[in-house]
């Protein structure tokens, strides 16, 4: 169990020289090594979601891998989003919609979102509350996470326009509130 | 009087009449945040800390022969290894003042020593240089037991001849108390024209905070003081527990809470771990740091709501209900929580049962047996749930039985005149019981979700609608406690209020935020009532040495109680500041007032002093205060809810379809009409409402914590115990009614457990009609697909009959 690896993990864009064991787990090594402490973690097992990270772009568990697996891996953490100060829009939508309580879930979600975001850039509301499905969160009963999300992408699209349409198109409206009966 | 007002998000009104209340402000506590510079326990590291493991029991019951840590101790990394033994503690014992016939007190001992009494009970702490080793050590412990039969259900506890779960407790019984029996009920029973029963149980949950328990203490030499650092919500608690079990002067105890992952009333009892971590801290002579893992808090932290009903209720011809007979039996566990004990669930069902309707007669048992599982806290709702849904089945099989609408049998029995003292003792304040239901009703039928059930039967489909109507207490005060005969009486709280001299405030509540936006909330009322910039108040709470005294966030007393202590010392602070103003102004107290930052004359507005003025003459020129003023800004005040409180109520009405194939529930409408009268933060209060409607719904039809006949947890991963994930959860759209408190400061009730004790009785009525054409009714809870699955498949025999 003293086997130890000299790694290189890059951060958030920025290199770090780590000794660890080949047991650790690339959560521990971002919070307790790096001290970078805004990935949770909420179970070690790969359901709860609070250790999202980005690795080389996609959401992925920080406690399902190693740290010595992360070696030349492209990582982002919450803190590479924006600071208190100087919040990103997603983080702003979050804050907005009332899309945290406690906001112990919230770092995963964002990194979740973040990755979500970057894949399907006008996604309907039902395919954000599908792939929010992949994080428990116990304060918000989700509603307001799905709002901030859809929130964000209506946001990018209003400013951006619709991806790969060069001429602007439509975005989608926010689907939000569905106050109307389901059809028979 | 309760005024209609659909929810809306008001922008504050600060620039135009300095009115913080009511307005959904961005949230102080968010950017840190959503940024992760949030500092939960587990974010903190101090120099030399070790790492704390615990070495738990295997089995749910027996003595423990031997305990053997000698490769423990030998384990790369180890630096200690602790049994009950070697730390000598006191043992936690929470206590209710009532006679050994009704409560038995047990103790709980920090570690376990001679005994066992669940699967993972904790038996020695194992202190490591990181949490790995600190593993290895507990893998490398060796136990052994003597096994003896596990009391694991209600029926085998009280069962003739039980194995005994503690000595001193006979039948396995901690608290039997009938708080009620009318005289003649049976008589009302023997001529009523409808008589109904229930058998209902719901399942053991865990609460389940994201953030799991944990706690870093070290010894602070200066202090003179161990620093506990620990997410609680009941921070003054933990210390005097942490105190006493280890012998010590409260002083010489400081506990701090950091921002903490939710807690939803697991986090609001005292748990062992964190004792052990301080006694190991000052055994060790360096900071402990104890995570718990979540194959622990699953298996081994506190848990709630096992509860079985035998209800029946009598009903005149027009569905008026006459007599209610409830026999109530709450599996509690293996030990005591302190400071609620474990007469916090059937104590909360036998006197609140009637809820929101008209009961005239009424007699109720309630009874806490202990069983070899792990032990309960409060839940989020505490008992509401499950009596709540028992009532409320039991109006629906009148109603079925006196062919009444449902929604028409309720009607007929809400408390419609305030205040109105039930037949449990209890005084309501005023609510709008019958109008959340009407216009719940109306929202459903509006939406035509009545057509759309007819037309999906014609085609096949299982829809049904439900109901459930209610209230929550939710300011708890003294009195309101004291009627439990608790050892410890919780009820108050104290609150006090700085200005320095740049004009900025700290207010501080013994209350404690894990979620509920009190940095927000708090300082909104403050801000309204002292006339400043909401981004000029900071609510500090969980520390012991900073906080006077508090009873913590539990039982939704935040903003009712909380609330108004801030707001009684923000009023006491507005009068200093006017005195100071007036003398500096060179008139009368009564002259001036409080706006935006100024104390100003009445009548000639151009005459003013700015609070920054006033605090420098309060701290750096003192010379210039009035004869009579001490210097400082500082002012104190408590509150405590008069009588037996407040009670904050809702209708929740859902639309589901049951799939055949597959036995699934599924969400198709959920409503939810609340009144928690003045709603300082309306965004903050729709959270409460839905983040309570989706542990609702999980308990309708999700989590169960199971147990093996031996006692051993089946469910110790998120694999087995099923979560809900947005894919469960539907939108839950909220409708709010405004009864202002006359109790609060602030016109305000508490909105914390609402959606909690809504979900389970709605969805389960909703199942139940879906399935009326079965003749088959549901009273359990959660409500698997198995059971659906059955009832639909009776449903296939049913059909070429009809
Ligand atoms: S901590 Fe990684 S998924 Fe829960
Ligand atoms: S905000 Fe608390 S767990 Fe999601």
């Amino acid at each position: 169990m003293t086997d130890q690896h000299l790694i290189t993990l890059t951060v958030n864009g920025a290199d770090h020289e780590l000794l660890v064991s080949a047991r650790r787990t690339l959560v521990d090594a971002i919070r307790h090594d790096l001290r970078l402490t805004g990935t949770h973690v909420g179970c070690e097992h790969g359901v709860c979601g609070a250790c999202t990270i980005l690795v080389d772009g996609a959401p992925a568990r920080a406690c399902l891998m190693f740290a010595v697996q992360a070696e030349g891996r492209d990582i982002r953490t919450v803190e590479s989003l924006g600071a208190p100060d100087d919040l990103s829009d997603l983080q702003t939508a979050f804050a907005d919609n009332h899309g945290l309580q406690c906001g112990f879930c919230t770092p995963g979600f964002l990194m979740l979102a973040e990755g979500f975001l970057s894949e399907n850039t006008s996604p309907s509301r039902d395919e954000i509350r599908e792939a929010v499905s992949a994080n428990l969160c116990r304060c918000t009963g989700y509603q307001t996470i799905v709002d901030a999300i859809e929130d964000c992408a209506a946001r990018r699209c209003q400013s951006h326009g619709p991806a790969g349409d060069a001429a602007g198109g439509s975005c989608p409206g926010r689907t939000r509130p569905q106050h109307e009966p389901r059809p028979a | 009087m309760s005024s209609v007002t659909k929810s809306e998000h008001r922008e504050p009104r600060f620039e135009t009449d300095g009115t913080w209340v009511g307005a959904s402000v961005r949230r102080r506590e968010d950017p840190r945040l959503v940024s992760g510079r949030g500092q939960f326990v587990d974010d903190i590291a101090l120099p030399g800390m070790a790492h704390a493991q615990f070495v738990r029991s295997t089995v749910a019951a027996g003595e423990v022969v031997d305990i053997d840590l000698t490769e423990t101790r030998r384990t790369p990394g180890v630096l200690a290894a602790y049994t009950a033994a070697d730390l000598d503690l006191g043992d936690i014992t929470a206590i209710l003042e009532r006679p050994l016939s009704e409560f038995v007190p047990t103790d709980m001992p920090v570690l376990a020593r001679d005994r066992v009494r669940f699967t993972g009970e904790p038996l020695a702490i194992v202190l490591a240089e990181d949490p790995y080793a600190a593993e290895d050590g507990v893998e490398a412990a060796r136990v052994t037991y003597s096994a003896s039969t596990a009391v694991v259900s209600d029926d085998q506890a009280l069962a003739e001849g039980a194995p005994l779960v503690h000595d001193n407790a006979p039948k396995n019984t901690l608290l039997d108390v009938s708080m009620f029996a009318t005289d003649g009920i049976e008589d009302v029973f023997a001529s009523a024209d409808c008589v109904v029963d229930v058998v209902a149980r719901s399942a053991r949950q865990n609460a389940l905070p994201l953030e799991t328990r944990g706690v870093v203490v070290s010894w602070e030499e200066r202090d003179e003081q161990l620093l506990v650092r620990t997410c609680t919500q009941v921070p003054h608690q933990v210390r005097t527990v942490m105190a006493r079990c280890l012998g010590r002067d409260e002083r010489t105890v400081r506990v701090v809470v950091p921002d903490m992952g939710g807690g939803f009333g697991q986090k609001c009892v005292v748990g062992r771990e964190e004792i052990a971590a301080g006694a190991a801290a000052i055994r060790l002579g360096r900071p402990v740091k104890w995570i718990e893992d979540r194959r622990d808090a699953l298996s081994a932290a506190f848990l709630a709501r096992e509860q079985r009903y035998e209800a029946r209720a009598a009903f005149d011809s027009e569905g008026r209900i006459l007599a209610l007979d409830a026999d109530i039996v709450c599996d509690m566990g293996a030990y005591s929580c302190f400071p609620f004990s474990a007469g916090i669930e059937p104590l909360m069902a036998s006197a609140e049962m009637p809820g929101v309707y008209r009961v005239p007669a009424y007699r109720v048992r309630g009874r806490a047996i202990t069983t070899n599982k792990a032990p309960s806290a409060p839940y989020r709702g505490v008992s509401r749930p499950q009596y709540v849904m028992v009532m409320e089945r039991l109006f629906e099989r009148a109603a079925r039985e006196l062919d009444l609408d449902p929604v028409e049998i309720r009607r007929r029995n809400v408390i419609t005149e305030f205040p109105y003292t039930g037949v449990n003792m209890v005084t309501y304040d005023p609510g709008s019981y019958l109008e959340a239901l009407n216009l719940c009703e109306e929202l459903v039928r509006a939406e035509g979700w009545y057509e759309f059930q007819r037309e999906a039967a014609a085609q096949g489909r299982t829809v049904g609608i439900g109901y459930c109507c209610f209230n929550e207490r939710t300011g708890y005060g003294s009195d309101a406690f004291a009627k439990r005969k608790m050892m410890v009486v919780p009820g108050f709280d104290l609150s006090e209020i700085r200005m320095d001299t740049s004009g900025s405030v700290v207010v501080t509540s013994g209350t404690m935020n894990h979620g509920q936006s009190h940095e927000t909330t708090l300082a909104q009322i403050v801000a309204t009532q002292l006339g400043i910039d909401v981004a000029k108040v900071k609510v500090q709470q969980g520390d012991t040495d900073r906080i006077t005294y508090g009873w913590g966030t539990f039982a939704s007393r935040s903003v009712t109680i909380g609330g108004s202590a801030v707001s009684l010392a923000a009023d006491r602070l507005g009068v200093k500041l006017r005195h100071i103003g007036a003398h500096l102004l060179d008139t009368e107290i009564d002259n001036v007032e409080l706006h935006r930052g100024t104390v100003r004359h009445r009548d000639d507005h151009e005459r003013a002093v700015p609070f920054t003025d006033i605090a420098d003459a309060a701290y750096l020129r003192a010379n210039r205060l009035p004869k009579d003023t001490e210097p400082g800004l500082t002012e104190t005040a408590s509150f405590d809810t008069p009588g037996d409180g407040t009670f904050a109520n809702a209708t929740h009405a859902v639309v589901v379809e049951l799939h055949p194939g597959t036995g699934k529930v599924e969400i198709l409408r959920y409503l939810c009409v609340e009144d928690c009268g003045i709603a300082i933060h309306p965004q903050v209060v729709e959270g409460q409402c839905r983040g309570g409607i989706a542990q609702g719904i999980a308990g309708a039809l999700f989590e169960s914590v199971t147990y093996d006949a031996q006692g051993e947890p089946s469910c110790a991963s998120f694999i087995d115990y099923k979560v809900p994930t947005a894919s469960e959860i539907p939108d839950v759209e909220i409708h709010h009614l405004e009864t202002p408190c006359a109790f609060t400061e602030s016109g305000a009730k508490g909105v914390g457990e609402g959606g909690t004790i809504g979900a389970p009785a709605a969805v389960l009525n909703a199942v139940n009609d879906a399935l009326r054409p079965t003749g088959i009714e549901l009273d359990q809870t959660p409500i698997t697909p198995e059971t659906v699955q059955r009832a639909l498949e009776t449903l296939d025999t049913l059909e070429p009959q009809t």
